[in-house]
This record gives C-alpha cells, structure tokens and sequence, in this order.
C-alpha cells in the first residue's frame, strides 16, 4: 500500500518535471525558462526524496541538500545574467 | 542605472556559511558515508562562487586574501607527502596508518591518515575551481 503511494507521488513528479519542461521549451521570454528551471530542480529533489523512501535509505540526503544548493546558485546566477547582462563583475561601480 | 540587491547580498552573507558547514560535514564524513574531499571541495567553491555572484570579484578577494594557485600546490604537496611517508619508513608507497585515539572532547576517535590526503584533494579542488572561476571573471 505504503509502495504504490510512494510510486504515484513519484509519477506525479515526473508530470510536473515534464509540465516544467514544456514551459522551458516554449517561455516566451528568459525569466519563464529560469523559473522553469528553478521547479525542475525542486521537483527533482523532492523527487530524490521520495526515492530515498521507497529503498529504504540515507544515502542520498546528502544529494538531496547539495542539489537545493546548487539549484539555488543556479537560479541566482540566472537571474543575475538576465538581470545584468553579466555574472561576475570586478568592481562594483555605484 | 544603480541597482539595489540587498536581499541578495543579505541572503548570500548568510547561506554562505551554512554551505560552508555543510562541506565540512561532507569531507569530515567522507569515510563512512557518501561525500568526501571532492564533493566537500565543489560545495566550498561554490559557496565562495555565491559571495562573487552576491557581491563583486575584488570585494570577496579583499575579504579573503587567499592566493588559490599557492593552495592547489600545497594542496599537491600534502596528498603527496602523505603518499611518499611511508617509503621513508620502509613500507610500499601509499601506505596508510591509523589508530584510536582517545581525545579530551570527542571522546576515543579513529585518526586515518587517508585523512590528509582528502584534505589535500580537498584543497586542490577548490583551489582549481577558484582559479578557472576568477581568471573567467577577470576576463573584460
């Protein structure tokens, strides 16, 4: 019972990734690929979560913390670069 | 245009650290469970990469003052030194050593010198990311 609800909630996730997807292929503009993005990520690490459960192990916590993180650093980049035009810049000038 | 990002710059000031615990979690428990130096090293970087992000290039190397090319050789120089020991002491290159310990606050630990080497790994990989991130950056 506790298995086929952990099977549908994963292949819900994928729907959602493949929903994500599509708004990825088709955003009009950048900031709807970047959030596109950002929820691909999230639904990927929950995802990974549900994965964890059903084999009964703690060995991808971990991958579940590094991948909220660099999907983070991610995101933030992106914006950044849609924002500004440029990710590191040297010297600040306001 | 003068942008304002201090949510960002808030934001960044303080996930920094946690990122940075939490690499040390991962390198520290590289033994017995996933993680290591490279995973360990890849988060320190990218910790570092969300300061430069937040905030500009020459105000995170003030703040810092690290020479990361000097890191990667001396990064080199321990995971080799912890290689070439042994031969010093007559057994095969590579050779580890380790023992229990009884420390006044951790109570008895197990110290491997694999250890040494991972720290060494550790240090050539954020001193590798560092140097390809900066001399990216610096690129006008």
């Amino acid at each position: 019972m506790m298995e086929k609800v952990l099977l549908l909630a994963l292949v819900l996730f994928i729907v959602a990734i493949a929903l994500s997807l599509y708004r990825l292929v088709i955003g009009p503009s950048q900031p709807d690929r970047a959030i596109a993005l950002d929820t691909v990520g999230v639904n990927l690490l929950s995802a990974i979560a549900i994965v964890s459960v059903l084999l009964s192990t703690k060995a991808f916590l971990d991958a579940i913390l590094i991948l909220g993180i660099l999907s983070f650093i991610g995101t933030i980049s992106f914006s950044k670069y849609i924002e500004r035009g440029v990710l590191i810049e040297r010297k600040r000038n306001d | 245009m003068k942008t304002n990002d201090v949510l960002l710059q808030f934001t960044a000031k303080l996930v920094f650290f946690m990122i940075f615990l939490f690499s040390v979690h991962i390198f520290m428990a590289g033994h017995y469970t996933p993680g290591g130096g490279f995973v360990g090293g890849l988060l320190a970087a990218s910790a570092i990469v969300l300061l430069i992000l937040a905030f500009d290039l020459k105000t995170v190397q003030a703040g810092f003052r690290i020479n990361y090319r000097i890191m990667v050789a001396i990064g080199l120089v321990l995971a080799l030194g912890t290689a070439a020991y042994p031969m010093l002491d007559g057994k095969p290159f590579f050779t580890h050593y380790f023992d229990y310990f009884d420390l006044p606050f951790f109570g008895e630990t197990s110290l491997h010198t694999a250890m040494l080497f991972d720290a060494g790994v550790y240090l050539v990989v954020v001193g590798v990311t560092m140097t390809i991130i900066q001399s990216i950056g610096e690129d006008e």
